[in-house]
């Protein structure tokens, strides 16, 4: 109760305190009836579009089938997902969505932190300023424009890059369509896209540290490099390990919008993942396996929960900070 | 990192010497470096997008045979007029504004009214309601199942399934409340509340006023993911005259999928062939003209809700 603390000051008041804490659970929520009501539309929305799937996703344990529905289908157990797990699927888009992803990771989880110790130890405004402003851009360009962008560049007759290898000496090279290409493509891509954006919240660590230290290290003799080593990688520390657990509870999915965008069935062998096989079988199959296809996404959402929840507890165990 | 055993030999200066403290070499070459470095990086990032700029005002003829590769060869703005002979693409255009509007005035209403009272201390139940949010962040029913609550709406194919599905986004949701607990005082709300003021008039007469830079924000962001989105409009529409631009750009860019039936005049479809490869450049530069023209007039905002969510969140 927040009127206690203003109470609280005065002593002459101090009698009015019994009286406020003996106030009832059912008083004080009459009292802000006004804020649940401003709550209700929100909720209701979650009830539908968030709480209602869910329990939708109980599918996944019946055949469904569109005359019975959710509640009157019949119930099959695990039987959809002992299917997935013994089908020749089942290895194939497991590995090639951890193998994306923590490429993706490895690949891109440190260059936006490297941005912002170098715009950060960059003096001159305006050279701060333009680079920001450049970097941030591509985060605006929607994912199908960004793939768009992909086709046109490496097209094999017209494309610009093309044009490059071939003043090298190397031939045309498809790159859309071979499968060993896709991983480089999709993760160099998105660190074109992302990089600069993604920076941001580094930068915030970073000047969120007090000048004062830079200056006691620079009277002791630091050098630059020192100083980011000892001053600024620490301030940045609890932010990366935060982005990081957030990242690993995410390992079962990918961009899945950009994959599907890059996706063709030539480079299936490395591009068919966990959410671009549920899409395929739920939209683009001619009979719609629905009951199959939500119990496959309900295994990858249930193994997303479980990461999130063990890369939470390591976290908290080894770097002392964690989301909760 | 084992740069960062280079330290300098010589000392910067004179032991209790005040500031100003003067660059060492090795300080000096870091620098250097980090100027160059973060200049070939910009390059890198804008190169692809002046390629595509220079190419589609380019003379076809000149983009297939790789003479453009940084400023325009042979100018000409065919392929750009030709877009709007294409009736889909003005048609998705017009789609587009629809939800971004739309969708971004009744996603940050829902956001406003979420995070208000969510940011007022001891307001009873607030952990739960708040955990109830929270908890779909990590944790969704799944593509298949939201589908079919939409399907059971009877959304399917109409406007509403491209804006309500995903009309708040938590995230925002969270960095809104931070921002209304950061600025609007307890003690605010306590004199408002002797003055006889309830808690609706003290939401629309007091905290909107005060909140504008994060009414922005929002209103932005979700007009920016509105416009960007495509996904939602794949597996929800099926009408093609509520096709959102995205889903239009997909068929021409990625695809390869060009529609006759889309251009009415014959003349006009025998140039727009020849032009097809030119059209995809085009496309590019005013699909992606939006969302950049007001990028550097908002970007302030963006990077100030990035920060108040990482920093206080």
């Amino acid at each position: 109760m927040t009127t206690d603390t203003l109470v609280r000051r005065t002593p002459a008041h101090s009698a009015a305190r019994p009286k406020r804490q003996a106030l009832g659970l059912g008083a004080r929520v009459r009292r802000h009836w006004q804020l649940y009501a401003m709550l209700a539309l929100p909720l209701i929305w979650l009830a539908i579009f968030a709480y209602w799937p869910m329990y939708g996703a109980i599918i996944a344990f019946k055949d469904y089938n569109v005359v019975d529905g959710i509640f009157g289908s019949r119930w099959v157990g695990f039987k959809h997902f002992e299917r997935f797990a013994e089908s020749y699927q089942f290895w194939r888009l497991i590995k090639n969505t951890l193998i994306l992803h923590v490429y993706e990771l490895l690949a891109t989880f440190w260059l936006p932190i490297v941005l912002a110790l170098g715009l950060n130890m960059a003096r001159r405004r305006w050279y701060r300023r333009s680079v920001q402003l450049i970097t941030y851009a591509p985060h605006f360009i929607s994912t199908v424009v960004v793939v768009g962008l992909i086709v046109v560049i490496v097209d094999p007759n017209s494309g610009v890059l093309n044009h490059f290898l071939g003043l090298l000496g190397i031939g045309p090279i498809d790159v859309l369509s071979n499968p060993d290409y896709f991983r480089h493509l999709y993760v160099w891509s998105g660190a074109w896209q992302t990089m600069g954006f993604s920076a941001i919240i580094y930068l915030a660590a970073l000047t969120s540290v007090s000048p004062e230290l830079h200056e006691a290290a620079i009277v002791d003799g630091a050098s630059r490099l020192r100083r980011i080593w000892h001053i600024d990688l620490p301030a940045i520390r609890p932010v990366a390990v935060i982005l990081l657990i957030l990242n690993i509870g995410s390992i079962m999915s990918v961009g899945f919008e950009k994959v599907l965008l890059l996706q063709n069935t030539l480079n299936l062998q490395t591009s068919e993942v966990i959410d671009t096989y549920v899409y395929k079988l739920g939209f683009a199959s001619q009979v719609p396996q629905f009951s199959y296809a939500a119990a496959i996404g309900l295994f990858r959402s249930v193994i997303g929960l479980a990461l999130l929840v063990l890369a939470n507890t390591i976290a908290r165990r080894f770097a002392k900070s964690s989301l909760w | 990192m084992t740069v960062a055993t280079v330290t300098p030999t010589t000392a910067p200066t004179g032991a209790g010497a005040p500031a100003p403290v003067r660059e060492t070499r090795s300080d000096r070459i870091v620098m250097i470096c980090n100027y160059t470095a973060l200049g070939l990086f910009t390059l890198a990032v804008l190169y692809p997008l002046v390629y595509v700029l220079s190419a589609s005002l380019s003379d076809p003829k000149n983009v297939v045979s790789g003479k453009v590769w940084l400023w325009p060869v042979g100018l000409s703005v065919e392929a750009f007029k030709a877009v709007f002979d294409y009736d889909s693409i003005v048609s998705g255009f017009g789609n587009s504004v629809v939800y971004a509007l739309g969708g971004a005035l009744l996603a940050t209403a829902l956001t406003l009214l979420a995070a208000y009272p969510l940011s007022r201390k001891g307001l009873p139940g607030k952990g739960i309601i708040m955990a109830l949010f929270v908890f779909t962040m990590m944790f969704s029913g799944g593509l298949i199942p939201t589908y079919l609550v939409v399907d059971r709406l009877g959304l399917l194919n109409t406007r509403w399934a491209i804006i309500l599905p995903g009309a708040l986004a938590v995230w925002n949701m969270i960095i809104t409340r931070t921002f209304f607990q950061s600025t609007i005082p307890e003690e605010l709300v306590e004199a408002a509340k002797v003055d006889g003021c309830t808690d609706f008039g003290f939401f629309w007469r007091i905290v909107l006023p005060l909140s504008k830079p994060i009414i922005a924000v929002n209103l932005l962001f979700y007009a920016v993911a509105q416009w960007n989105s495509w996904f939602s409009a794949l597996i929800y529409l099926t009408n093609e005259h509520l096709f959102p631009l995205q889903l239009v750009l997909r068929q021409i860019l990625i695809q390869n999928n060009f529609d006759p039936s889309q251009v009415r005049d014959t003349a006009e479809l025998i140039r727009m062939k020849e032009l097809q490869e030119q059209l995809k450049f085009s496309l590019i530069v005013i699909a992606t003209i939006p969302p950049l023209l007001i990028y550097p007039f908002v970007q302030k905002h963006f990077v100030k809700g990035a920060m108040v969510g990482s920093l206080k969140g």
